[in-house]
């Protein structure tokens, strides 16, 4: 696998960077965004796992084609669970 | 194994001789471990299903009962679990470069994470129980109701919230047993000197688990903590 | 492609050890096949057994055989045992645990240790539901349908949950070790357009393995959660719907169905071309339409919920995929005709279940189409329309090509022949069994009859054609006898098979029958495309009896 070894400084810099997003949702939560406030919960907390896949699963550096096709893979099957549930449960009381 | 005679590779104990070379059996250990959290995260994918189909129909109790956590408590315990991260992540590094004595030393702070998060997981199921939060024949939810004098809080509903609550952070609990006693084994082995700069893969690939349990909870934090705590008019 | 001197000496993973421990604690991918063969077999009678049971209650109109909750209990039990202890492993953890490594070039599986854990588990949560079935059974259907499974049932139902999420986890764990194995021990020049078309079909079936089994699996923690600490999940008076349940249940259970189909189709694949003597006709389109019916199979769970309470709409959307996902297996069905177009045909027992299969599953996936139409689903859903229809995938379909592949590779597994006269009499009767047992079943259904009724004494008519669907039942269990006892005749007196009998393509074939314990004497190089029939002669032994 001859994966690189990345910095400590890298590690860190990006443990960092998780635990001020962390303090950052947790803040915003507070203020009142409307229906905006998941969204904002959402995309705070898919940036906190995608550093976590990229570096500190060291995805970014993988030469593995498979590995992201795999990730990819896990994530469009569980979108299609939650997808087309919800497509019956939003439409189950229409008029 | 080998059939030819020039190729005569010298290679330690860990190679399984159904593989021609170590670069294969890494490869394949790194593809199987990958494939296996992808059926984790279909795994949890099926309580989140249940939590979204939930959350849409009784949206109302669902806000009550995240703000009814303890938002500290929470957020501490996210934090603990990407220190963990990190000393995972440190770990490998250590690993890969031979460093024996600090992979120990990070695999020791990992478990300390690990079972940091536990405690405090534990301490907020306690809260639960004290509180009757725990659904079944003592559910009582009268301290949220009356928390919202303007929205009609449904008890029975209310329960479902906390049976969402229990199950997915229950599932997530388990997993972190588990992870912690995998990292207690490879920390036994790490202290044998079983690891070194050409063998690493366990490290590599419990690592992956364990940030695999991270990531989970990234998820589950703002799910159910953060549904509602807008200041209240 | 020699046929080499057959020296009954020479060590092979038969004879290469004795004892039980050896065989108790084998990672030869080839012996723990051998393991799966012996318990699929055990619990498939023991399925068989409650059909049969179910059958002879159903010969008169009342219930008098057994009572009403006994006859829940033996549907429920049948469905059960026979999909996740029998038909889930069955090819894929015999003829795929054998054949994968033997047919990419490899000396044994990505995880041996792994594949030996998957039989473990499997025979813990065998034993499990055992016991379930003497204390008790579960009578919730095989679906385990909520609030009845949660609420009300006073049966086994913790037990038989915990027994099937253990099951899962073996199937999870096998599919697992296909991707691995398929993706990175294949021999020098084995490329992907190089492969058989059955590693193909597993490849397909461990994708649907791995991404829909863990669902089933927190489905039935969530039951189980349920049941034991009464959390309300599904419970409607505590804003649950039970629904869910279905939605849950369905996303794994449909894709299962392909778990079952898929590799059948692999094996027809194999077989095809060997008896036509003509390579594959499509081979592209036979690799794509396995991918394709993995990842379609995924979208269509809820046509078995069209009556349940889902939104029409929904409904709608379901419907049209249900219907996209019959395209690839359409397909495959005019690969296979194509295939044997002005081929030089040979009619042996695997041929005959080959062609037993594509008549079959042809019936059977017609008949799910009229099952996708929304205005055809209310009047036969929870009818014995739906039963024959699965069963002529299943039976018709999945069975058929696992018996075919087992008499095409019995040679290879066992070194012995079976006998052929007997081969093509059992493959006919189980034909003539099969269809008169399940025939009935379509009319039964169109006329009305609910699935899952133990007394039809309001309706007396339908009589005639239980009484014909029972004998065919009779007839079926002999069909399914009769391999059983001259496999077993054939280890020891059979005649001892060449390296290839069939003289069929294929890695599996260049090696001994049976093949040594690492499989190859030396790596083989692949530098041929899979099914080179034009260059391989006909075969002088074997099929001429």
């Amino acid at each position: 696998m001859s994966e690189r070894i990345l910095s400590s400084k890298l590690y860190i810099g990006i443990w960092a960077t998780l635990m001020c997003l962390t303090v950052i949702t947790a803040v915003v939560s507070f203020v009142d965004l409307g229906p905006f406030n998941t969204v904002v919960a959402l995309v705070i907390a898919t940036i906190k796992a995608s550093l976590v896949v990229l570096f500190f699963m060291h995805v970014r550096y993988t030469h593995e084609r498979m590995t992201k096709v795999v990730i990819v893979a896990a994530f469009f099957f569980l979108l299609l669970l939650l997808a087309l549930s919800m497509a019956d449960y939003t439409t189950r009381f229409l008029a | 194994m080998s059939d030819s005679p020039i190729a005569v590779e010298t290679h330690g104990p860990e190679l399984r001789h159904h593989f021609a070379d170590v670069e294969q059996q890494r490869d394949a250990a790194s593809l199987g471990m990958w494939l296996f959290l992808a059926t984790e995260v279909m795994f949890f994918g099926g309580m989140f299903c249940a939590y979204l189909v939930y959350r849409y129909w009784h949206f109302h109790e669902f806000a009550a009962g995240s703000r009814s956590l303890d938002i500290y408590l929470g957020t501490i315990n996210t934090a603990v679990l990407i220190c963990s991260s990190l000393t995972v992540a440190l770990g490998v590094r250590a690993a890969q470069m031979g460093k024996q004595k600090l992979l120990v030393v990070y695999l020791l702070l990992t478990l300390v994470f690990g079972l940091t998060f536990l405690g405090i997981k534990g301490k907020e199921w306690y809260d639960k129980y004290e509180e009757h939060h725990i659904p079944g024949a003592s559910f009582n939810a009268d301290d949220i109701v009356k928390e919202y004098p303007q929205i009609p809080i449904n008890q029975q509903y209310e329960q479902t919230f906390f049976s969402m609550y229990f199950a997915m952070t229950g599932l997530h609990a388990l997993h972190m047993i588990i992870g912690v006693g995998l990292f207690t084994v490879l920390l036994y082995l790490a202290l044998k000197g079983r690891y070194s700069a050409n063998y690493y893969t366990p490290i590599e690939n419990a690592g992956l688990y364990w940030h695999f349990v991270d990531i989970v909870w990234i998820y589950l934090f703002p799910l159910l903590y953060l549904i509602d705590r807008k200041p209240l008019k | 492609m020699a046929t080499a001197a057959i020296t009954q000496e020479r060590q092979n993973y038969l004879n290469q050890s004795y004892g039980i421990k050896s065989w108790l604690l084998t990672t030869d991918h080839k012996r723990i096949a051998l393991l799966y063969l012996a318990s699929i077999t055990f619990f498939f009678f023991i399925g068989g057994f409650f059909a049969l049971l179910i059958r002879l209650e159903l010969l008169t109109p009342a219930g008098d055989l057994v009572l009403a909750d006994t006859y829940n209990k033996l549907f429920s039990m049948h469905g059960q045992v026979m999909i996740f202890f029998f038909l889930i492993p069955s090819i894929p953890a015999v003829l795929g645990n054998f054949l994968v490594p033997l047919m990419i070039g490899a000396k044994d599986l990505a995880f041996p240790r792994i594949n030996l854990l998957s039989w473990y588990l499997y025979i813990i949560a065998g034993l499990m539901y055992i016991h379930c079935m003497l204390t008790g059974g579960v009578d919730t259907g095989w679906t385990f349908y909520t609030p009845f499974s949660t609420a009300f049932s006073n049966t086994k139902v913790v037990e038989a949950g915990l027994a099937i999420f253990v099951a899962g986890f073996s199937s999870i764990l096998t599919g697992l070790n296909f991707v691995v194995t398929i993706h990175r021990m294949r021999a020098p020049g084995m490329t992907w357009t190089r492969l058989p078309l059955f590693i193909w079909a597993h490849y397909a079936t461990s994708i649907i393995q791995l991404l829909g089994t863990p669902v089933l699996a927190v489905t039935l923690v969530l039951v189980v959660l349920e049941r034991a600490f009464h959390l309300g999940i599904f419970d409607p008076s505590r804003g649950g719907d039970p629904l869910l349940f279905q939605h849950l249940f369905w996303f794994y259970s449909h894709p299962a169905v392909y778990i079952m189909i898929l590799p059948a189709m692999g094996v027809v694949t194999e077989i095809v071309p060997c008896f036509s003597r003509k390579r594959v006709f499509g081979y592209s389109f036979v690799a794509m339409s396995s991918i394709a019916i993995a990842v379609l199979g995924f979208l269509v769970w809820a046509h078995h919920m069209f009556v349940a309470g889902i939104s029409l709409y929904s409904a709608m959307v379901f419907s049209m995929l249900s219907y996209l996902v019959a395209v690839p297996s359409a397909i495959k069905v005019f690969n296979w005709t194509a295939t044997m177009y002005k081929g030089s045909i040979t009619f042996s027992t695997p041929m005959l279940y080959a062609f037993g299969f594509i008549g079959l599953f042809t019936m059977g996936g017609l008949t799910g189409l009229f099952l996708a139409c929304l205005g055809i689903d209310p009047h036969v859903h929870d009818t014995y329309f739906v039963i024959a229809h699965f069963h002529y995938i299943m039976v018709g379909g999945a069975v058929m090509g696992y018996l075919g592949g087992m008499h095409f590779w019995w040679p290879k597994i066992s070194g012995r022949l079976y006998p052929e006269g007997w081969g093509r009499l059992a493959a006919l009767i189980v034909f003539v069994g099969f269809n008169l047992t399940f025939f009935p079943q379509f009319i039964l259904g169109y006329l009305g009859m609910p699935r899952r009724y133990w007394d039809y004494s309001h309706s007396p008519e339908f009589q005639v054609l239980n009484v014909l669907s029972t004998a065919g039942a009779s007839v079926l269990g002999v069909g399914y006898v009769l391999p059983m006892v001259y496999f077993l005749w054939s280890m020891r007196y059979g005649k001892l098979a060449p390296d290839n009998p069939w003289n069929a393509a294929g890695l599996e074939w260049q090696t001994t029958s049976p093949p040594p314990t690492f499989n190859f004497e030396e790596t083989p190089v692949v530098n041929f495309e899979a099914y080179d029939y034009e260059h391989i002669p006909e075969p002088e032994v074997a099929v001429e009896r």
